[in-house]
């Protein structure tokens, strides 16, 4: 009778602790240098602070975040939360975190970038925290610049000036490729904004087939045979496969090289003293415009979560003031946080080099168009991104004409939009 | 007379099998014996039905479905919409001019791809099993070294290749050093076309060879014997026997190699991406980026293009069964 007793105050008492005993979430993280790392380090503080919370972080490749996380989620089976860049793509699955956290905190925090994580529904829904702002720009080797004794062009200098003076680097110094782009329909946008395109109306309305749109076009493939861009990046892959440069950068193979803000760990950490490297924005188009893409990664819990609560709760805790600023310095990220920016951020251990570029890159905010803040912001902007590599890819290599290939392009979205309808 | 083992494996077996025995007696009382044995193939059936058929009916029902939901239930039905997509195109033979341009760029990249890798694999895995069938030195070697490729995962073949065929690769350093200048091979469409086939060849052809040489000694010797004192010719030989003895060999060869052909994706994937533009893009590959890997996700698209190639690939099989049993008959 004794063990019996025993035994039924145990399974009673089992019973009542199971929801207070551990409550593993699952965060699915991406690294573009060291973020992950970054977040489990600070998230042990959060485990520790609160008994009986396990947060797991699931390291992943890009391409997992990009691919299977919101097959995961269509099927109800994904991460608690998730480090993601499709920011209002994925916005029917997000968790509102309003109920559990400070709105006026988050508000005063995180400001209009709350808004790219509410997708097409709008609302004033807190779905995400934006844990690090990119904005995209060109890195150039000013070695070579100094070994050819080509002048750099000035900071207005647009992207006709900086072609030319790329081709005459190259040239003088024997180096490969004078310039070179991301394959990636977002680092394609800030220039396409640059000659004008709109891309995304201010009534909402998107369109790759503008004047501008198809005047960067046509300029790209230009630039792309006559061997001013490296042709390895765009006509080197299929599809919407993403395929940097950042490579050849490094190796010293390339003059001018347009990516984003978030390569700089990478080259801090990866050029070191093999040559000079600096930041210098984006170029100014046709239009006078010279606009980059503004982007970014951000935070964001999942309402299929079996502890919403818990989730707002670590989200909530990365928010705060004095880890986001911790997060930001170790990572070398732009910082989203208007409180944090403010304050400034003191970049652990970035190089002066490393240190310029990123201030380099929070100048450049400035100069962001609208336009790309729209695109930014637009719930079906990763249909766009995908349709812009793969069909100017074709016009590169000549499969389709760059009339067609802009033709091809308003249908596809044409097709994307009603398919999401 | 009965070893220890037998006589081991006879103690274990008996209580099961009378164990059995059991309810077995009760059901064929029950159903009769002549439906007795739909019990037997009810586990298969019941597996069969939930791997291959439970998947089949759900493509179906995809292919008939629109939007971007992964849920059936959250689907609108669209009848034969995505089939009509695929399909409508002003000249087949120009992709440019059909609406899903991209599907019908991977369809002729397929059958240019299958045409020339199955012809070609086919061909030198028939003389490398000729060569190995025949008493050469270190035979068991050669054998060894022409099935090693099959071995290996198709991403590792693929990189395998990239690193030598790469603007900085092997094959360029080679040619830089020789005098005669690298060459950007997977930037150039035909070439990375080319190179795809050649992969794909290298890769699979061991399995082949292994059938063939399987097929070759399964022909009685003297046939052989008597063409060689009727004093036939090597060719003769080959013409007259080899080659109908073993077309039953080479008629299995054929549809797996075409099969396979149609299937290919990974490798290739790894190895260019499906670029340059779409020179290397093949059917699969369209189904795997409609469906799964673009934004947004068509299944439906996807769904229908899958079983329009599985429809292709039923009639090429159907084709290929009707001509051997034609030439069985004579």
């Amino acid at each position: 009778m004794t063990h019996l007793k025993l035994f039924g105050t145990t399974a009673l008492a089992l019973t009542l602790a199971a929801p207070a005993m551990a409550q593993e979430i699952r965060f699915m993280c991406y690294s573009d240098g060291n973020e992950c790392e970054v977040y489990d380090d600070v998230l042990s503080r959060f485990e520790a602070a609160n008994p009986g919370v396990d947060v797991i972080v699931d390291v992943v490749p890009y391409q997992a975040i990009l691919e299977n996380l919101p097959v995961q989620l269509a099927a109800g089976s994904g991460p608690d939360m998730a480090k993601v860049t499709d920011l209002g793509g994925l916005s029917q699955y997000y968790l509102d975190l309003a109920p559990h956290v400070d709105r006026a905190y988050w508000e005063a925090a995180f400001g209009d970038t709350l808004g790219w994580y509410r997708g097409a529904a709008g609302g004033n829904a807190i779905n995400g925290m934006h844990s690090q702002l990119t904005i995209t720009g060109a890195f150039v080797n000013a070695t070579l610049f100094e070994q050819a004794g080509v002048a750099m062009p000035a900071a207005d200098a647009s992207w006709d000036d900086w072609a030319a003076a790329a081709r005459a680097v190259a040239a003088a110094t024997d180096t490969p490729f004078p310039m070179a782009i991301d394959r990636t329909g977002h680092r394609f946008a800030g220039p396409a904004i640059s000659y004008g395109a709109a891309i995304v109306a201010e009534d909402g309305t998107p369109t790759l087939s503008d004047e501008g749109f198809a005047a960067f076009t046509a300029q790209f493939v230009e630039w792309n045979n006559d061997g001013t861009m490296a042709r390895d990046v765009w006509a080197g892959q299929g599809g919407a496969t993403y395929q940097d440069a950042a490579q050849e950068f490094i190796n010293g193979e390339l003059v001018f090289y347009y990516s984003g803000s978030w390569q700089v760990g990478r080259m801090d950490s990866q050029v070191g003293d093999l040559f000079d490297w600096r930041v210098v924005g984006s170029p100014c188009g046709p239009v006078g415009v010279c606009s980059g893409m503004p982007g970014g990664a951000g935070i964001v819990g999942f309402a299929q979560t079996q502890h919403p609560e818990t989730v707002a709760a670590v989200i909530d805790f990365l928010a705060q003031e004095d880890i986001y600023a911790e997060v930001t310095a170790r990572t070398r990220n732009l910082p989203a946080h208007l409180g944090v920016a403010a304050a400034g951020v003191d970049f652990e251990g970035a190089s002066p080099a490393a240190a310029a570029a990123l201030s380099a890159f929070a100048a450049d905010l400035a100069d962001v168009s609208p336009a790309a803040f729209r695109y930014q912001g637009y719930a079906n902007n990763r249909a766009m991104f995908g349709i812009t590599a793969e069909r100017v890819s074709q016009a590169i290599v000549g499969e389709l004409s760059v009339e067609d290939a802009v033709a091809r392009m308003a249908s596809d979205l044409e097709a994307a939009l009603a398919a999401v309808k | 007379m009965r070893s220890k083992g037998d006589s081991i494996l006879l103690q274990v077996i008996t209580p099961i099998m009378r164990a059995i025995e059991i309810p077995m007696l009760g059901l064929q009382r029950l159903l009769g014996i002549n439906h007795l044995a739909w019990v037997f193939l009810l586990p298969n059936l019941l597996l069969f039905g939930l791997f291959a058929f439970f998947p089949v009916i759900l493509n179906v029902s995809y292919a008939v479905t629109g939007g971007a939901n992964v849920l059936l239930v959250d689907r609108p039905h669209v009848g034969a919409q995505n089939f009509a997509q695929l399909l409508d195109c002003a000249n087949y033979l120009d992709p440019n001019s059909c609406r899903e341009d991209k599907f019908w760029r991977a369809v002729w990249n397929t059958t240019w791809f299958v045409t020339l890798q199955v012809g070609i694999m086919v061909a030198f895995s028939l003389l490398t099993a000729i060569v190995l069938n025949r008493e050469i030195r270190a035979r068991g070697f050669f054998r060894a070294v022409f099935f090693f490729p099959v071995l290996l995962s198709p991403v590792v073949v693929a990189l395998i290749w990239k690193w030598i065929l790469q603007r900085e690769g092997v094959l360029n350093a080679f040619l830089d050093w020789t005098g005669v200048g690298g060459y950007n091979w997977l930037v150039d469409a035909d070439w990375a076309f080319g190179w795809s086939v050649f992969l794909s060849v290298w890769a699979h052809m061991g399995f082949y060879t292994l059938i063939l040489l399987a097929g070759l000694q399964a022909i009685p010797r003297d046939v052989y014997e008597a063409a060689t004192m009727d004093r036939a010719s090597a060719w003769r030989v080959f013409r007259r026997i080899t080659l109908p003895l073993l077309s039953p060999t080479m008629l299995v060869v054929l549809v797996l190699a075409l099969i396979k052909g149609v299937q290919t994706f990974d490798e290739v994937y790894a190895f260019t991406g499906g670029g340059p533009g779409t020179a290397t893009t093949f059917i699969i590959q369209y189904i795997y980026e409609e469906g799964f890997a673009g934004a947004p996700r068509l299944f439906g698209l996807a769904a229908a293009a899958s079983l329009l190639v599985a429809g292709v690939l039923v009639v090429l099989t159907l084709v290929q069964l009707w001509l051997n049993r034609r030439s069985a008959n004579g």
